[in-house]
């Protein structure tokens, strides 16, 4: 057995199980699709980010003297498009939900391999499309692809960028199918629903709202290219359309998509909050059902977008009380997470503060996000800075963080190296700093009234929009920091033992990085999720005696 | 896991026949003026034999319970776009906003 597992000297791993090019790109390990992943949106993250660096470049003086106002549309639709369909809604599923629900449960691979290679794939073909479509001359239509500008007046390259959403929507589809297969049927023995890790009751809900939710989207924005082409009338009213039309069926999906991003980040943070507090999370069913709820929630309250664009008022109505519900089974997960920090004994490694920094960055999104379903505040906020910097504390300030939190908690499983703690320490300050100072000064400058989309604005704003620009620079030092550190410590970083937190967990138990097939013998699982603590610890001994005698049978 | 079931090839004879029997009576009922049943009934119709499709050519009959579930799922997100999205357009009139022209055609019931 001893030389089946060496490799140049070291252990044999999913990294030096097969070497080459080919190797990678025909792969069909979930953890080195997850890598592949990681690669592509980070690219993609990068490219996003110098479209915001031109943005904040733009609104550091009042005139608009460095782009056209054609151009500066180009600039935020871009920097839309590219991050959340590109970076932000694949980001934690495909990456970390990739390489860990398999770990988690116990599984040997993800139920379908191929079709996970696939919707690689299609990711990578469909951001072809959107890149091509920028380098072509860009789209000018803002992120929500919005009619009857999109579909009868836009000169820009929409067809094309519209036709790169549509073909990533299926990646999107394959992989929630694939996971819901995997965590359903591949399970190891004895590893009920209520002992699973919340992680994957996070991706679980995640995987539901792909499958129901990106076919609508998906359809709609075909849709829209039909019309540019074919003229036949779904959302022109020339033709007997209507484009509020439009608006509902895009909303249906994308409202929704919010949690598609946030969801996997409360997966993360569940699990680190746990290990880092040495807690059992408080109240653990209900956070794995209140993941479910928004799961469902989420899909009623899409005409909350919807308030000043010509739907009934009725209708308003009733959209805004449902998204009321749903901000309830959010507030359950923050609640439930302040109580497990309650009498935990915390440590403050960087993945802890950057869950600190979620809890709090990600409440204020979430409360803001009820001053704009209010009916009447939202005439006054729609359409201002103050959505802009909204939705930013949801997706920067919260997904962004989470996935930051679980790269830094899981990168030692994945690439068998630690990362420097000292840089990571500053990596979160700079940007826990640099978000806040980018993103405060939008919610005053929304309240009082500053549009979003424009290249231009009065003299008075301008000491709140440098505030914001600067904030925005050091956001952009605190990303570059981290990527530089991650990249050192592939080469550099100190080797990673199978468990560096002491976290409980399956993918814990196995020597990072794992083998290629995760686990030499499927474990059989008699104790609850998160066992930390005494009294879980011991009724989990027997299990964890073996478990450091087969580790080094392994090596 | 699903064991595979096999399905006689009298059954699938059996249903193409029926969904042509379908096709052939939502031709027929295009010609039958029922007023406001005009759009129900092509819908009832239509709705049997999607779900004969489903039951039979797709095997859903045939499987677990949960693929069921999933399918009936599917259908009543359907239902959650259709229902929440008319809302607004049946209720706009409620208000001070007009009611869009293809409403007024009657090209919905
Ligand atoms: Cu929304």
């Amino acid at each position: 057995m001893s030389d089946a597992v060496k490799a140049n000297g070291e252990p044999k791993n999913y990294l030096n199980d097969t070497y080459g090019i080919k190797s990678w790109l025909l792969t069909l390990d979930h953890k080195r699709i997850g890598i592949m992943y990681l690669i592509t949106l980070t690219a993609f993250f990068l490219v996003g980010g110098v479209f915001a660096a031109f943005i904040r470049l733009e609104l550091m003086t009042p005139k608009g003297d460095l782009f056209e106002a054609e151009t500066y549309n180009k600039m935020f639709t871009m920097h839309g498009v590219v991050m959340i369909f590109f970076f932000l809604i694949p980001s934690i599923p495909a990456v970390l939900g990739n390489f860990l629900i398999p770990l988690q449960i116990g599984a040997r691979d993800v139920a379908f391999p191929k079709l996970n290679l696939a919707s690689y794939y299609l990711y990578a073909l469909g951001g072809m499309f959107a890149i091509a479509a920028i380098l072509m001359g860009g789209i000018d239509t803002g992120w929500t692809f919005y009619t009857p500008y999109s579909s009868s007046y836009s000169n820009s390259f929409v067809s094309l960028a519209l036709v790169g959403v549509f073909i990533n929507g299926f990646s999107s589809i394959l992989t929630g199918v694939n996971f819901m297969v995997t965590i359903h049927k591949m399970r190891a023995p004895g590893l009920t629903w209520f002992r699973l890790p919340l992680f994957i009751w996070g991706h679980y809900a995640t995987s539901l709202i792909q499958v129901l939710g990106t076919p609508v989207v998906a359809i709609t924005l075909l849709l829209v290219v039909f019309e540019r082409v074919f003229n036949i009338g779904i959302f022109d009213p020339t033709y007997g359309g209507d484009p509020v039309l439009f608006q509902h069926m895009f909303w249906f999906y994308s409202h929704p998509a919010v949690y598609i991003m946030i969801l996997p980040g409360f997966a993360v943070i569940s699990d680190v909050i746990a290990c880092f507090s040495r807690k059992r999370i408080f109240g653990y069913s209900f956070v794995a059902f209140s993941s479910l709820a928004i799961a469902v929630l989420g899909f009623l309250v899409w005409g909350h977008h919807m308030f000043v664009s010509g739907q009934s008022t009725y209708a308003s109505m009733v959209f805004s009380f449902i998204t009321f519900f749903v901000a309830v089974p959010s507030a359950v997960k923050i609640f439930n997470w302040s109580f497990t920090l309650h009498k935990g004994s915390i440590k403050l490694d960087s993945p802890m503060l950057y869950v600190m920094g979620f809890i709090g960055l990600f409440t204020i999104g979430g409360l803001t996000g009820l001053f704009l379903s209010t009916l009447g505040t939202d005439v006054h906020l729609h359409d201002t800075y103050f959505v802009v910097a909204h939705f930013h504390y949801v997706m920067v300030g919260g997904m962004v963080m989470a996935f930051l939190c679980g790269l830094h908690f899981w990168w030692p499983k994945m690439t068998g190296r630690m990362y420097p703690e000292g840089p990571a320490k500053l990596g979160v300050m700079f940007v826990f700093a640099g978000f806040n100072l980018t993103f405060l000064p939008q919610f005053i400058l929304g309240y009082m009234g500053m549009p979003r989309r424009y290249h231009a604005y009065p003299e008075e704003w301008q000491a709140l929009n440098i505030m914001s620009t600067a904030g925005a620079t050091v956001l952009g030092l605190g990303f570059g920091l981290t990527i530089a550190y991650f990249i050192w410590s592939l080469f550099k970083g100190e080797k990673a033992p199978a468990n560096p937190f002491q976290a409980k967990g399956l993918e814990w138990d196995i020597p990072s990085p794992p083998i290629a097939h995760n686990f030499e013998a499927i474990p059989i699982v008699t104790w609850e999720a998160y066992p930390y603590g005494p009294e879980e610890a011991a009724s989990q001994s027997t299990e964890t005696a073996t478990e450091p005698a087969k580790e080094d049978e392994v090596v | 896991m699903s064991e595979h079931h096999v399905v006689p090839l009298k059954i699938y004879f059996l249903i193409f026949f029926a969904l042509m029997i379908g096709t052939v009576l939502t031709v027929g009922a295009a010609f039958v003026d029922m007023g406001f049943m005009n759009t129900p009934v092509a819908l009832i119709i239509a709705l049997v034999k999607a779900s004969l499709v489903i039951m039979f050519f797709m095997h859903v009959k045939y499987s677990h319970k949960l693929v069921g579930l999933f399918a009936v799922s599917g259908f009543f997100w359907l239902c959650i776009m259709l229902a929440l999205t008319m809302q607004d357009y049946y209720t706009r009139g409620w208000g001070e906003a007009p009611p869009v022209e293809f409403l007024k055609e009657g090209a919905f019931f």
